[in-house]
Protein backbone atom coordinates (compact mmCIF):
# COMPACT_ATOMS: atom_id res chain seq x y z
CA UNK A 1 0.00 0.00 0.00
CA UNK A 2 1.48 3.38 -0.57
CA UNK A 3 0.06 6.28 1.86
CA UNK A 4 0.48 9.92 1.69
CA UNK A 5 0.11 11.28 4.33
CA UNK A 6 -0.32 15.34 5.14
CA UNK A 7 2.85 15.88 2.74
CA UNK A 8 3.69 19.32 1.99
CA UNK A 9 7.11 19.65 -0.59
CA UNK A 10 9.35 22.44 -2.13
CA UNK A 11 12.44 21.80 -3.98
CA UNK A 12 15.47 23.66 -2.12
CA UNK A 13 14.58 27.86 -2.09
CA UNK A 14 11.33 26.89 -3.79
CA UNK A 15 7.88 27.87 -3.83
CA UNK A 16 5.47 24.83 -2.18
CA UNK A 17 4.67 22.41 -5.12
CA UNK A 18 2.36 19.97 -3.16
CA UNK A 19 0.28 21.09 -0.56
CA UNK A 20 -0.77 18.87 2.19
CA UNK A 21 -1.73 16.01 0.47
CA UNK A 22 -3.04 13.07 1.30
CA UNK A 23 -3.97 10.15 -0.02
CA UNK A 24 -4.24 6.45 -0.54
CA UNK A 25 -3.28 3.25 -2.70
CA UNK A 26 -4.00 -0.01 -2.28
CA UNK A 27 -2.19 -3.14 -3.50
CA UNK A 28 -3.56 -4.31 -6.66
CA UNK A 29 -5.46 -1.30 -7.63
CA UNK A 30 -5.18 0.61 -11.16
CA UNK A 31 -4.52 4.43 -10.92
CA UNK A 32 -3.91 7.47 -13.26
CA UNK A 33 -2.69 10.85 -11.74
CA UNK A 34 -4.05 13.41 -13.92
CA UNK A 35 -3.65 16.93 -14.00
CA UNK A 36 -2.70 20.07 -15.61
CA UNK A 37 1.30 21.19 -16.28
CA UNK A 38 2.72 21.93 -13.39
CA UNK A 39 0.24 20.22 -10.98
CA UNK A 40 2.82 18.40 -8.60
CA UNK A 41 2.25 14.67 -10.47
CA UNK A 42 5.18 14.12 -11.18
CA UNK A 43 6.73 15.30 -7.94
CA UNK A 44 4.17 13.18 -6.13
CA UNK A 45 4.85 10.04 -7.54
CA UNK A 46 8.95 10.34 -7.21
CA UNK A 47 8.12 10.11 -3.40
CA UNK A 48 6.97 6.75 -4.03
CA UNK A 49 10.50 5.08 -4.67
CA UNK A 50 12.06 7.83 -1.91
CA UNK A 51 13.51 9.92 -4.58
CA UNK A 52 12.27 12.97 -3.38
CA UNK A 53 11.27 13.45 0.69
CA UNK A 54 8.67 15.27 1.93
CA UNK A 55 9.30 18.34 3.76
CA UNK A 56 6.11 17.87 5.85
CA UNK A 57 4.41 14.72 6.34
CA UNK A 58 5.43 11.40 5.60
CA UNK A 59 5.07 9.10 2.63
CA UNK A 60 4.57 5.11 3.52
CA UNK A 61 5.14 2.16 1.38
CA UNK A 62 3.56 -1.15 2.68
CA UNK A 63 3.85 0.67 6.07
CA UNK A 64 7.84 1.66 6.18
CA UNK A 65 8.37 5.44 6.23
CA UNK A 66 10.51 6.38 3.03
CA UNK A 67 12.73 8.39 5.14
CA UNK A 68 13.99 5.11 6.39
CA UNK A 69 15.07 3.30 3.35
CA UNK A 70 17.15 4.35 0.87
CA UNK A 71 16.24 4.76 -2.54
CA UNK A 72 18.26 1.58 -3.44
CA UNK A 73 16.13 -0.11 -1.18
CA UNK A 74 12.54 1.12 -2.03
CA UNK A 75 13.09 0.46 -5.21
CA UNK A 76 13.36 -3.03 -5.40
CA UNK A 77 9.52 -2.97 -4.41
CA UNK A 78 8.64 0.46 -6.30
CA UNK A 79 9.79 0.53 -9.86
CA UNK A 80 9.35 4.39 -11.52
CA UNK A 81 9.75 4.66 -14.91
CA UNK A 82 10.39 8.26 -16.09
CA UNK A 83 8.79 10.17 -18.79
CA UNK A 84 12.00 11.03 -20.34
CA UNK A 85 13.75 7.24 -21.29
CA UNK A 86 17.25 9.17 -21.96
CA UNK A 87 17.19 9.79 -18.35
CA UNK A 88 17.35 6.01 -17.63
CA UNK A 89 19.09 4.46 -20.06
CA UNK A 90 22.75 3.66 -20.52
CA UNK A 91 23.72 -0.02 -21.68
CA UNK A 92 25.04 -0.97 -25.27
CA UNK A 93 22.41 -3.46 -25.84
CA UNK A 94 18.68 -3.70 -25.35
CA UNK A 95 18.87 -6.51 -23.15
CA UNK A 96 22.35 -5.39 -21.38
CA UNK A 97 20.20 -2.94 -20.36
CA UNK A 98 17.58 -5.45 -19.07
CA UNK A 99 20.19 -7.42 -17.18
CA UNK A 100 21.84 -4.78 -15.61
CA UNK A 101 19.51 -4.44 -12.19
CA UNK A 102 19.00 -8.64 -11.97
CA UNK A 103 22.68 -9.07 -11.98
CA UNK A 104 23.00 -6.22 -9.49
CA UNK A 105 20.24 -7.91 -7.52
CA UNK A 106 22.06 -11.22 -7.56
CA UNK A 107 19.75 -12.78 -9.71
CA UNK A 108 21.43 -16.54 -11.39
CA UNK A 109 21.88 -16.35 -15.20
CA UNK A 110 19.41 -18.92 -16.02
CA UNK A 111 16.61 -16.97 -14.51
CA UNK A 112 18.05 -13.71 -15.67
CA UNK A 113 17.93 -15.08 -19.27
CA UNK A 114 14.76 -16.13 -18.61
CA UNK A 115 12.79 -12.72 -17.42
CA UNK A 116 14.68 -10.45 -19.80
CA UNK A 117 13.28 -13.05 -22.90
CA UNK A 118 10.08 -12.96 -21.69
CA UNK A 119 9.85 -8.82 -21.07
CA UNK A 120 11.04 -8.30 -24.35
CA UNK A 121 8.26 -10.48 -25.89
CA UNK A 122 5.92 -8.95 -23.46
CA UNK A 123 6.71 -5.52 -25.03
CA UNK A 124 7.47 -6.37 -28.43
CA UNK A 125 11.14 -5.60 -28.18
CA UNK A 126 12.82 -9.04 -29.38
CA UNK A 127 14.13 -8.20 -32.47
CA UNK A 128 15.96 -5.35 -30.81
CA UNK A 129 17.68 -7.71 -28.12
CA UNK A 130 20.80 -6.92 -29.39
CA UNK A 131 21.00 -3.27 -31.04
CA UNK A 132 21.69 -0.31 -29.06
CA UNK A 133 18.74 1.45 -26.95
CA UNK A 134 19.95 4.52 -28.94
CA UNK A 135 19.07 3.58 -32.46
CA UNK A 136 15.78 2.81 -31.77
CA UNK A 137 12.76 5.39 -32.27
CA UNK A 138 11.40 7.23 -28.91
CA UNK A 139 8.43 5.10 -28.72
CA UNK A 140 10.05 2.16 -28.65
CA UNK A 141 13.36 3.60 -26.34
CA UNK A 142 10.40 4.43 -24.09
CA UNK A 143 9.32 0.43 -23.89
CA UNK A 144 13.02 -0.20 -23.02
CA UNK A 145 12.85 1.83 -20.50
CA UNK A 146 9.64 0.15 -19.16
CA UNK A 147 11.03 -3.23 -19.30
CA UNK A 148 14.63 -2.50 -17.33
CA UNK A 149 12.27 -2.02 -14.25
CA UNK A 150 9.40 -4.65 -14.54
CA UNK A 151 12.18 -7.08 -15.62
CA UNK A 152 13.01 -7.22 -11.73
CA UNK A 153 9.25 -7.56 -10.86
CA UNK A 154 8.68 -4.90 -8.25
CA UNK A 155 5.52 -4.77 -6.86
CA UNK A 156 4.37 -1.48 -7.08
CA UNK A 157 5.01 -0.06 -10.65
CA UNK A 158 4.66 3.78 -11.55
CA UNK A 159 4.72 4.85 -14.81
CA UNK A 160 5.13 8.54 -15.76
CA UNK A 161 3.45 9.68 -19.03
CA UNK A 162 3.75 6.11 -20.51
CA UNK A 163 1.83 6.47 -23.91
CA UNK A 164 3.83 9.54 -24.80
CA UNK A 165 5.04 8.57 -28.26
CA UNK A 166 3.51 5.53 -28.57
CA UNK A 167 1.09 4.48 -31.37
CA UNK A 168 -1.97 2.73 -31.17
CA UNK A 169 -1.40 -0.64 -31.41
CA UNK A 170 1.49 -0.10 -28.77
CA UNK A 171 -1.27 1.77 -26.54
CA UNK A 172 -3.19 -1.59 -26.70
CA UNK A 173 -0.35 -3.25 -25.88
CA UNK A 174 0.39 -1.53 -23.13
CA UNK A 175 -3.37 -1.51 -21.66
CA UNK A 176 -3.19 -5.01 -21.89
CA UNK A 177 0.09 -5.50 -20.19
CA UNK A 178 -1.22 -3.00 -17.51
CA UNK A 179 -4.14 -5.26 -16.78
CA UNK A 180 -1.61 -8.22 -16.75
CA UNK A 181 -0.05 -7.30 -13.95
CA UNK A 182 -3.37 -5.84 -12.13
CA UNK A 183 -4.37 -9.39 -12.71
CA UNK A 184 -0.87 -10.48 -10.87
CA UNK A 185 -2.02 -7.96 -7.60
CA UNK A 186 0.57 -5.18 -8.12
CA UNK A 187 -0.23 -1.52 -7.85
CA UNK A 188 -0.06 0.17 -11.03
CA UNK A 189 -0.03 4.02 -11.20
CA UNK A 190 0.31 6.46 -13.84
CA UNK A 191 0.93 9.99 -14.78
CA UNK A 192 -1.05 10.58 -17.64
CA UNK A 193 -2.43 13.98 -19.82
CA UNK A 194 -3.54 11.33 -22.23
CA UNK A 195 -7.75 11.41 -21.58
CA UNK A 196 -8.65 8.99 -24.54
CA UNK A 197 -5.88 6.35 -23.23
CA UNK A 198 -7.78 7.01 -19.75
CA UNK A 199 -11.36 6.50 -21.18
CA UNK A 200 -10.64 2.86 -22.22
CA UNK A 201 -8.71 1.79 -19.62
CA UNK A 202 -11.17 2.99 -16.77
CA UNK A 203 -8.94 3.37 -13.62
CA UNK A 204 -9.48 5.27 -10.38
CA UNK A 205 -8.61 8.52 -11.25
CA UNK A 206 -6.71 10.97 -8.88
CA UNK A 207 -6.85 14.69 -10.04
CA UNK A 208 -4.32 17.26 -8.98
CA UNK A 209 -4.62 20.86 -9.69
CA UNK A 210 -2.21 23.32 -8.23
CA UNK A 211 -0.46 21.01 -5.60
CA UNK A 212 -3.86 19.63 -4.37
CA UNK A 213 -5.78 16.30 -4.69
CA UNK A 214 -9.18 18.43 -6.04
CA UNK A 215 -10.93 15.13 -6.94
CA UNK A 216 -10.16 11.20 -6.51
CA UNK A 217 -13.24 8.93 -8.32
CA UNK A 218 -13.82 6.95 -11.10
CA UNK A 219 -12.71 8.05 -14.60
CA UNK A 220 -16.05 8.31 -15.41
CA UNK A 221 -17.28 10.23 -13.05
CA UNK A 222 -14.36 12.97 -13.25
CA UNK A 223 -13.81 12.92 -17.06
CA UNK A 224 -17.26 14.03 -17.80
CA UNK A 225 -17.60 16.80 -14.96
CA UNK A 226 -17.20 20.00 -17.05
CA UNK A 227 -16.23 21.97 -14.06
CA UNK A 228 -13.39 19.71 -13.05
CA UNK A 229 -11.92 18.64 -16.61
CA UNK A 230 -12.01 22.40 -17.01
CA UNK A 231 -9.91 23.27 -13.77
CA UNK A 232 -7.34 20.91 -14.63
CA UNK A 233 -6.64 21.53 -17.61
CA UNK A 234 -8.15 18.60 -19.33
CA UNK A 235 -10.39 17.76 -22.28
CA UNK A 236 -13.33 15.32 -22.00
CA UNK A 237 -12.92 12.60 -24.06
CA UNK A 238 -14.10 12.79 -27.71
CA UNK A 239 -17.04 9.99 -27.12
CA UNK A 240 -18.66 12.11 -24.22
CA UNK A 241 -18.37 14.96 -25.94
CA UNK A 242 -20.32 13.29 -28.99
CA UNK A 243 -22.42 11.71 -25.87
CA UNK A 244 -22.91 15.67 -25.18
CA UNK A 245 -23.89 16.68 -28.51
CA UNK A 246 -26.37 14.04 -29.00
CA UNK A 247 -28.72 14.67 -26.23
CA UNK A 248 -31.72 14.06 -27.84
CA UNK A 249 -30.49 10.74 -27.72
CA UNK A 250 -30.58 10.19 -23.28
CA UNK A 251 -27.68 8.70 -23.37
CA UNK A 252 -26.89 7.00 -20.20
CA UNK A 253 -23.73 8.34 -17.90
CA UNK A 254 -20.71 6.25 -18.44
CA UNK A 255 -20.47 5.90 -22.40
CA UNK A 256 -16.71 7.61 -22.98
CA UNK A 257 -15.39 5.19 -25.19
CA UNK A 258 -15.68 4.02 -28.89
CA UNK A 259 -16.73 0.59 -27.68
CA UNK A 260 -18.84 1.44 -24.77
CA UNK A 261 -20.79 3.89 -27.30
CA UNK A 262 -21.16 1.02 -29.78
CA UNK A 263 -22.98 -1.00 -28.00
CA UNK A 264 -25.34 1.92 -27.08
CA UNK A 265 -25.62 2.99 -30.17
CA UNK A 266 -26.42 -0.32 -31.99
CA UNK A 267 -29.40 -0.51 -30.04
CA UNK A 268 -30.34 2.35 -30.85
CA UNK A 269 -29.86 2.42 -34.86
CA UNK A 270 -31.85 -0.81 -34.98
CA UNK A 271 -34.55 0.71 -33.68
CA UNK A 272 -34.79 3.94 -36.08
CA UNK A 273 -34.42 1.55 -38.67
CA UNK A 274 -37.37 -0.82 -37.14
CA UNK A 275 -39.55 2.17 -36.20
CA UNK A 276 -39.09 3.64 -39.28
CA UNK A 277 -42.50 3.83 -41.65
CA UNK A 278 -42.56 1.65 -44.87
CA UNK A 279 -41.76 3.68 -48.17
CA UNK A 280 -44.67 5.27 -49.42
CA UNK A 281 -45.95 3.75 -52.92
CA UNK B 1 12.68 11.92 -54.54
CA UNK B 2 12.95 8.09 -53.87
CA UNK B 3 14.81 9.20 -50.03
CA UNK B 4 16.58 6.23 -48.23
CA UNK B 5 18.69 6.22 -44.75
CA UNK B 6 20.18 3.92 -42.75
CA UNK B 7 21.80 5.06 -39.57
CA UNK B 8 25.43 4.01 -38.82
CA UNK B 9 25.41 0.81 -36.84
CA UNK B 10 21.87 0.07 -37.80
CA UNK B 11 21.52 -3.34 -40.10
CA UNK B 12 18.56 -1.86 -42.38
CA UNK B 13 17.36 1.34 -43.50
CA UNK B 14 14.97 3.61 -40.80
CA UNK B 15 13.02 5.10 -44.13
CA UNK B 16 13.47 3.93 -47.42
CA UNK B 17 12.59 5.52 -51.32
CA UNK B 18 10.19 7.67 -49.71
CA UNK B 19 8.64 9.93 -52.66
CA UNK B 20 6.65 12.85 -52.10
CA UNK B 21 6.30 16.26 -52.22
CA UNK B 22 4.86 19.27 -50.09
CA UNK B 23 3.21 22.25 -51.83
CA UNK B 24 3.47 25.65 -50.41
CA UNK B 25 1.28 26.55 -47.52
CA UNK B 26 0.03 22.80 -46.92
CA UNK B 27 -0.82 21.70 -43.56
CA UNK B 28 0.28 17.97 -43.81
CA UNK B 29 -0.11 15.66 -40.97
CA UNK B 30 2.81 13.15 -40.92
CA UNK B 31 1.72 10.02 -38.72
CA UNK B 32 2.83 6.04 -38.58
CA UNK B 33 3.69 3.85 -35.91
CA UNK B 34 6.46 4.23 -33.57
CA UNK B 35 9.55 3.55 -35.41
CA UNK B 36 8.27 3.74 -39.04
CA UNK B 37 10.89 6.80 -39.68
CA UNK B 38 8.54 9.96 -39.44
CA UNK B 39 11.35 11.49 -37.90
CA UNK B 40 14.37 10.29 -39.68
CA UNK B 41 12.85 11.57 -42.66
CA UNK B 42 12.02 15.07 -40.40
CA UNK B 43 15.97 14.92 -39.61
CA UNK B 44 16.72 15.28 -43.22
CA UNK B 45 14.57 18.23 -43.86
CA UNK B 46 16.86 20.34 -41.86
CA UNK B 47 20.34 18.68 -42.92
CA UNK B 48 20.50 16.93 -39.10
CA UNK B 49 20.71 14.01 -40.96
CA UNK B 50 23.14 13.68 -42.64
CA UNK B 51 24.93 16.42 -41.01
CA UNK B 52 24.65 15.51 -37.26
CA UNK B 53 23.68 11.54 -37.60
CA UNK B 54 25.53 9.62 -39.45
CA UNK B 55 24.58 7.41 -42.00
CA UNK B 56 23.64 6.09 -45.53
CA UNK B 57 21.71 8.44 -47.26
CA UNK B 58 20.73 8.29 -50.61
CA UNK B 59 18.55 9.84 -52.90
CA UNK B 60 17.40 13.53 -53.04
CA UNK B 61 16.04 15.73 -51.04
CA UNK B 62 15.02 19.57 -52.37
CA UNK B 63 14.21 22.06 -50.17
CA UNK B 64 12.41 25.18 -51.00
CA UNK B 65 14.04 23.99 -53.96
CA UNK B 66 17.50 24.07 -52.67
CA UNK B 67 19.39 20.72 -52.79
CA UNK B 68 20.10 19.85 -49.00
CA UNK B 69 23.04 17.76 -49.57
CA UNK B 70 26.11 19.70 -48.47
CA UNK B 71 24.42 22.52 -47.03
CA UNK B 72 25.11 23.30 -43.37
CA UNK B 73 22.24 22.99 -40.85
CA UNK B 74 22.28 26.51 -39.83
CA UNK B 75 21.75 27.41 -43.56
CA UNK B 76 18.77 25.49 -43.89
CA UNK B 77 17.33 26.92 -40.42
CA UNK B 78 16.30 30.01 -42.64
CA UNK B 79 14.40 27.53 -44.74
CA UNK B 80 12.92 24.86 -42.16
CA UNK B 81 12.50 26.18 -38.94
CA UNK B 82 12.36 22.94 -36.55
CA UNK B 83 9.96 22.32 -33.15
CA UNK B 84 10.78 19.21 -30.88
CA UNK B 85 8.62 17.08 -28.86
CA UNK B 86 10.10 19.32 -25.22
CA UNK B 87 10.08 22.45 -25.38
CA UNK B 88 12.81 22.31 -22.42
CA UNK B 89 15.37 20.98 -25.09
CA UNK B 90 15.14 24.00 -27.06
CA UNK B 91 15.04 26.92 -24.43
CA UNK B 92 17.70 27.58 -22.63
CA UNK B 93 18.28 31.60 -21.73
CA UNK B 94 17.43 33.51 -19.20
CA UNK B 95 14.32 35.97 -20.72
CA UNK B 96 11.80 34.40 -23.29
CA UNK B 97 12.96 37.95 -25.40
CA UNK B 98 16.39 36.46 -25.70
CA UNK B 99 15.24 32.76 -26.30
CA UNK B 100 13.59 33.89 -29.51
CA UNK B 101 16.84 36.66 -30.52
CA UNK B 102 18.92 33.46 -29.88
CA UNK B 103 19.12 32.38 -33.42
CA UNK B 104 18.99 35.68 -35.41
CA UNK B 105 21.97 36.89 -33.49
CA UNK B 106 23.57 33.39 -34.90
CA UNK B 107 22.87 34.50 -38.11
CA UNK B 108 23.99 38.15 -37.55
CA UNK B 109 20.92 39.21 -38.54
CA UNK B 110 21.52 43.39 -37.85
CA UNK B 111 20.19 44.41 -34.59
CA UNK B 112 17.19 46.65 -35.88
CA UNK B 113 15.75 44.03 -38.04
CA UNK B 114 16.37 41.14 -35.45
CA UNK B 115 14.46 43.18 -32.62
CA UNK B 116 11.75 43.93 -34.99
CA UNK B 117 11.40 40.24 -35.85
CA UNK B 118 11.44 39.01 -32.76
CA UNK B 119 8.55 41.44 -31.60
CA UNK B 120 6.73 40.06 -34.35
CA UNK B 121 7.23 36.04 -33.54
CA UNK B 122 6.17 36.96 -29.78
CA UNK B 123 3.22 39.03 -31.03
CA UNK B 124 1.82 36.15 -33.31
CA UNK B 125 2.14 33.55 -31.35
CA UNK B 126 0.51 35.47 -28.06
CA UNK B 127 3.77 35.47 -26.02
CA UNK B 128 4.44 39.53 -26.08
CA UNK B 129 3.56 39.45 -22.09
CA UNK B 130 5.83 36.89 -21.50
CA UNK B 131 8.85 38.76 -22.72
CA UNK B 132 11.29 38.90 -19.80
CA UNK B 133 10.25 35.76 -18.01
CA UNK B 134 13.12 32.49 -17.38
CA UNK B 135 11.61 29.84 -19.66
CA UNK B 136 11.63 27.89 -16.80
CA UNK B 137 8.86 29.38 -15.47
CA UNK B 138 6.46 29.40 -18.15
CA UNK B 139 4.18 26.70 -18.34
CA UNK B 140 4.31 23.79 -20.52
CA UNK B 141 2.22 25.82 -23.24
CA UNK B 142 4.44 28.93 -23.13
CA UNK B 143 7.27 27.18 -23.46
CA UNK B 144 6.31 25.60 -26.86
CA UNK B 145 4.80 29.02 -27.53
CA UNK B 146 8.42 30.63 -27.22
CA UNK B 147 10.10 27.67 -28.81
CA UNK B 148 7.96 28.23 -32.17
CA UNK B 149 8.43 32.05 -31.94
CA UNK B 150 12.07 31.44 -31.90
CA UNK B 151 11.50 29.69 -34.87
CA UNK B 152 8.86 31.79 -36.79
CA UNK B 153 12.05 34.64 -36.20
CA UNK B 154 13.97 33.01 -38.65
CA UNK B 155 11.76 33.46 -41.01
CA UNK B 156 11.31 30.15 -42.37
CA UNK B 157 8.78 29.08 -45.05
CA UNK B 158 8.42 25.69 -43.85
CA UNK B 159 8.31 24.86 -40.32
CA UNK B 160 8.30 21.21 -39.14
CA UNK B 161 6.98 20.09 -35.25
CA UNK B 162 7.46 16.86 -34.14
CA UNK B 163 4.87 16.25 -31.78
CA UNK B 164 5.11 19.33 -30.61
CA UNK B 165 2.01 18.62 -27.76
CA UNK B 166 3.03 15.33 -26.28
CA UNK B 167 4.19 17.04 -23.46
CA UNK B 168 1.34 19.62 -22.91
CA UNK B 169 -1.99 18.96 -20.84
CA UNK B 170 -4.58 18.38 -23.34
CA UNK B 171 -5.98 21.99 -23.42
CA UNK B 172 -2.76 23.43 -23.96
CA UNK B 173 -2.38 20.72 -26.68
CA UNK B 174 -5.21 22.44 -28.04
CA UNK B 175 -4.49 25.70 -28.12
CA UNK B 176 -0.84 25.19 -29.56
CA UNK B 177 -2.26 23.46 -32.42
CA UNK B 178 -5.03 26.10 -32.81
CA UNK B 179 -1.79 28.75 -32.91
CA UNK B 180 0.17 26.65 -35.84
CA UNK B 181 -3.30 26.32 -37.72
CA UNK B 182 -3.46 30.37 -37.66
CA UNK B 183 0.28 30.32 -38.52
CA UNK B 184 -0.42 28.30 -41.35
CA UNK B 185 -3.38 30.13 -42.47
CA UNK B 186 -1.96 33.95 -42.15
CA UNK B 187 1.42 33.23 -43.13
CA UNK B 188 0.70 30.65 -45.68
CA UNK B 189 3.45 28.76 -43.63
CA UNK B 190 4.31 25.05 -45.43
CA UNK B 191 3.65 23.20 -41.58
CA UNK B 192 4.49 19.31 -41.44
CA UNK B 193 3.40 18.34 -38.20
CA UNK B 194 4.26 15.14 -36.86
CA UNK B 195 1.80 14.01 -34.29
CA UNK B 196 0.09 10.58 -32.95
CA UNK B 197 -3.16 12.43 -31.03
CA UNK B 198 -4.96 12.46 -34.66
CA UNK B 199 -8.18 13.66 -32.68
CA UNK B 200 -6.50 16.89 -31.92
CA UNK B 201 -5.01 17.86 -34.95
CA UNK B 202 -7.29 16.50 -37.34
CA UNK B 203 -9.41 19.44 -37.94
CA UNK B 204 -6.75 21.57 -39.63
CA UNK B 205 -4.85 19.72 -41.87
CA UNK B 206 -5.89 19.46 -45.64
CA UNK B 207 -3.33 16.21 -45.80
CA UNK B 208 -2.74 13.24 -43.72
CA UNK B 209 0.84 11.48 -44.75
CA UNK B 210 1.15 7.75 -43.35
CA UNK B 211 4.70 6.42 -43.04
CA UNK B 212 5.14 2.56 -42.08
CA UNK B 213 8.00 0.75 -41.78
CA UNK B 214 10.03 3.67 -43.54
CA UNK B 215 7.74 3.81 -46.79
CA UNK B 216 4.99 6.03 -47.36
CA UNK B 217 2.10 3.98 -47.02
CA UNK B 218 -1.11 6.41 -47.38
CA UNK B 219 -1.18 10.16 -47.97
CA UNK B 220 -4.65 12.05 -48.60
CA UNK B 221 -7.38 14.21 -47.00
CA UNK B 222 -8.17 12.90 -43.42
CA UNK B 223 -11.34 11.86 -43.86
CA UNK B 224 -10.01 9.14 -46.94
CA UNK B 225 -6.91 8.14 -45.10
CA UNK B 226 -8.57 6.92 -41.78
CA UNK B 227 -9.98 3.58 -43.30
CA UNK B 228 -8.99 0.50 -42.46
CA UNK B 229 -5.45 -0.21 -43.55
CA UNK B 230 -4.85 2.90 -41.23
CA UNK B 231 -6.43 0.85 -38.33
CA UNK B 232 -4.30 -2.31 -39.49
CA UNK B 233 -0.85 -0.13 -39.66
CA UNK B 234 -1.97 0.88 -36.17
CA UNK B 235 -2.18 4.82 -35.80
CA UNK B 236 -4.28 6.50 -33.24
CA UNK B 237 -7.57 7.38 -35.32
CA UNK B 238 -9.78 9.71 -33.75
CA UNK B 239 -12.38 7.94 -31.67
CA UNK B 240 -15.19 9.43 -33.26
CA UNK B 241 -13.62 7.86 -36.28
CA UNK B 242 -13.27 4.39 -34.84
CA UNK B 243 -16.92 4.23 -33.63
CA UNK B 244 -18.11 4.62 -36.90
CA UNK B 245 -15.40 1.91 -38.19
CA UNK B 246 -17.43 -0.57 -35.53
CA UNK B 247 -20.71 0.45 -36.64
CA UNK B 248 -20.05 -0.51 -40.55
CA UNK B 249 -18.43 -3.37 -39.26
CA UNK B 250 -21.71 -3.96 -37.40
CA UNK B 251 -23.55 -3.95 -40.50
CA UNK B 252 -24.92 -0.53 -40.45
CA UNK B 253 -24.88 2.04 -43.85
CA UNK B 254 -22.26 4.44 -42.85
CA UNK B 255 -21.55 7.32 -45.78
CA UNK B 256 -18.66 9.14 -44.62
CA UNK B 257 -15.64 8.91 -42.23
CA UNK B 258 -16.24 11.67 -39.83
CA UNK B 259 -12.84 13.47 -38.09
CA UNK B 260 -14.41 15.84 -35.67
CA UNK B 261 -16.56 15.13 -32.94
CA UNK B 262 -18.99 17.71 -35.38
CA UNK B 263 -18.90 16.11 -38.26
CA UNK B 264 -19.57 12.58 -36.29
CA UNK B 265 -22.86 13.90 -34.70
CA UNK B 266 -24.07 15.15 -37.81
CA UNK B 267 -23.69 11.82 -39.41
CA UNK B 268 -25.27 10.35 -36.42
CA UNK B 269 -28.22 12.36 -36.52
CA UNK B 270 -28.69 11.56 -40.77
CA UNK B 271 -28.46 7.99 -39.71
CA UNK B 272 -31.29 8.07 -36.85
CA UNK B 273 -33.61 10.41 -38.73
CA UNK B 274 -33.05 8.94 -42.51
Amino acid sequence: MISVENVSFNYPSGPEVLHDMNLRINDGEFVAIMGENGAGKTTLVKMFNGLLKPVRGRVLIDGVETHQKSVAQLSRDVGLIFQNPDHQLFAETVQGELAFSLRNFGFSEDVIQRRVTNLLTALDLERYATSSPFVLSGGERKRVALAAILVWDPKHVIMDEPTIGQDYLQKDRLRHFIMQLKSQEKTVVIVTHDVEFVAECKPRVILLSQGKVIADGSAVDILTNRRLVEQSSLVMPQIASLMNNLNSLHAPPGIIDAYSAREFLKDKLRRAVTTRPPPER
Amino acid sequence: MDLSFTYAGADKPSMENVDLSIEKGEFVILTGPSGCGKTTFCRCLNGLIPNFYAGDLRGELKVDGIDVRGKSTAELATHVGFVFQNPENQLFSLSVERDVAFGLENLGIPREEALKRVEWAMEVTGILNLRNKAPYELSGGQQQRAAIAGVLAMRPGIIVLDEPTSFLDPKSAEEIVAVIAKLNQELNLTTLLVEHRLDVVSKYANRVIVMDKGKVALDGPPGEIYGDEARLIGIGLPRVTMLFHLLRRDGFQVKKNPTTVQQAAEELNRMLNQ
